[in-house]
């Protein structure tokens, strides 16, 4: 039980954000009305997506040290929940601008970077079905995952501060900045951020879980 | 480990230029598809003189070119010769004369391809040196990327079309901005609006050759 207060603590505040996220009361401004509540969601999933991907490229380094294919799984797997996140990102963020842009998509910075994070992120899942041998996917993957991760750290930390970009945060919007958010806000926002990290560490977890199981079982390999 | 031992450097130019005079297979190949390419745009359009289009289509056919181009930098090595180039250099040595070569062979590509469309399609470009150094810039990026995807494809015993997959998604920063620094050329806008453009260019430049340089020793061995 000790070992898993922090899933228990992940459940009951993803609970909290989802309720209060929705019940608690929120500034009223103009455009953005209630759609506000989004970010409660989208950004909490944005940075869980990221630290997710920090995770993987993380482990992508260790193994290119030690060649232990136990951080070549939890670099995979932490990817994988990574994508889910950021389509969940995605989709939320759609949700939000088709009520406050009017529109499902549009031509945006980091709109773009997005888009090309996932491309960029599906290519690396393409080059590991490419190759047949564990040692020599993992390794190559390895050095992929690296580049592929910096580029994208220039794709969404870098470029979408040089363009003008209709996204909150971006040229004069509002976004979670001081003068923002309000103390009410905070209390849901903080929380929803450590909530969803400590889900997608979770579900990581089990994936690595199964993954290392399956190869001691099926495979007789010891990881 | 991390010295550079020059006179290798020099010498596995050297090499590469060779290996390229002797066969003529890789500038030959890219000179026709550049042709072909543009010879295609210039039956489908004629003169092309929409700023945009132009851009657009000038940095298609150039991405495609480049990517043909780096493929073969690591196709054309033998196998007993890559062993031999293992034992006697260092991989950092042989990436970085295999990115200078590259970045050589796409300098005169690019310039290629804005001669042909000076010939065929109309040069609408105003202000011609900042465009130079856009496509010497460019070059320098295109090719650390690209050589080092190549050698990831060849590595996983993939064909040209993984080698494309890869590359794809990671020359989109480069590219955009590139797209968007020669648009100010082609309108002649004043120099200190590319001023910074031209400065983020060069820092990605800096960032894909220090990832190239630093990750490909851990591909190379095997």
């Amino acid at each position: 039980m000790l070992k898993h207060w922090w899933k228990i603590l992940a459940l009951l505040m993803v609970l909290y954000t989802i309720i209060a996220g929705f019940l608690l009361p929120v500034p009223r401004l103009v455009i953005l009305n209630e759609t506000i509540r989004s970010l409660y969601f989208h950004v909490p999933i944005w940075f869980a997506m990221l630290f997710l991907m920090g995770v993987s490229v993380f482990n992508s380094i260790m193994y290119l040290g030690n060649s232990k294919i136990k951080s070549d799984i939890v670099a995979v797997q932490s990817a994988n929940v990574g994508m889910i996140f950021s389509i969940l990102g995605i989709l939320t963020g759609m949700l939000w601008a088709r009520y406050t842009w009017g529109t499902w998509w549009t031509t945006d910075t980091k709109l773009n970077g997005v888009a090309i994070t996932f491309l960029i992120y599906t290519a690396y899942f393409i080059l590991r079905n490419s190759i047949e041998d564990d040692q020599k996917k993992a390794r190559i993957s390895a050095i992929y995952n690296v580049f592929a991760f910096v580029m994208m750290i220039v794709f969404v930390m870098i470029l979408p501060r040089m363009n003008s970009s209709l996204h909150p945060g971006n040229g004069g919007n509002p976004a979670f900045g001081k003068f923002d958010l309000d103390n009410t806000m905070r209390l849901v926002f903080y929380p929803a951020c450590l909530a969803w990290i400590l889900m997608g560490v979770w579900i990581t977890q089990l994936r690595v879980r199964t993954d290392v199981l399956t190869k001691k079982l099926l495979y007789d390999e010891n990881v | 480990m991390f010295s550079l031992n020059f006179t290798h450097f020099i010498v596995l130019l050297k090499k590469e230029f060779d290996i390229e005079f002797r066969q003529k297979t890789a500038l030959n190949g890219i000179l026709l598809f550049v042709l072909s390419t543009v010879f295609v745009s210039y039956l489908a359009f004629q003169k092309i003189i929409q700023p945009n289009v132009w851009n657009a289509l000038f940095w298609i056919i150039l991405l495609f070119g480049s990517i043909i181009t780096t493929s073969k930098s690591f196709l054309s090595e033998q196998k007993g010769r890559m062993l031999y180039n293992y034992w006697l250099y260092n991989p950092r040595q042989v990436i970085m004369s295999k990115i200078v070569y590259n970045s050589f062979l796409l300098t005169i590509v690019s310039f290629l391809t804005l001669f042909l469309f000076t010939i065929f399609i109309g040069n609408i470009v105003e202000d011609l040196s900042t465009f130079s150094l856009i496509l010497v810039l460019s070059s320098f990026g295109f090719s650390s990327i690209l050589t080092l995807m190549s050698g990831i494809s060849v590595k996983a015993g993939g064909s040209f079309t993984l080698t494309a997959i890869l590359s794809f998604p990671l020359t989109f920063p480069l590219l955009l901005v590139v797209i968007k620094v020669s648009k100010f050329a082609i309108d002649g806008l004043a120099f200190s609006v590319s001023v910074q453009y031209l400065l983020v260019l060069i820092l990605i430049n800096v960032i894909v050759t220090t990832l190239s340089y630093l990750l490909f020793p851990y591909l190379w061995s095997d």
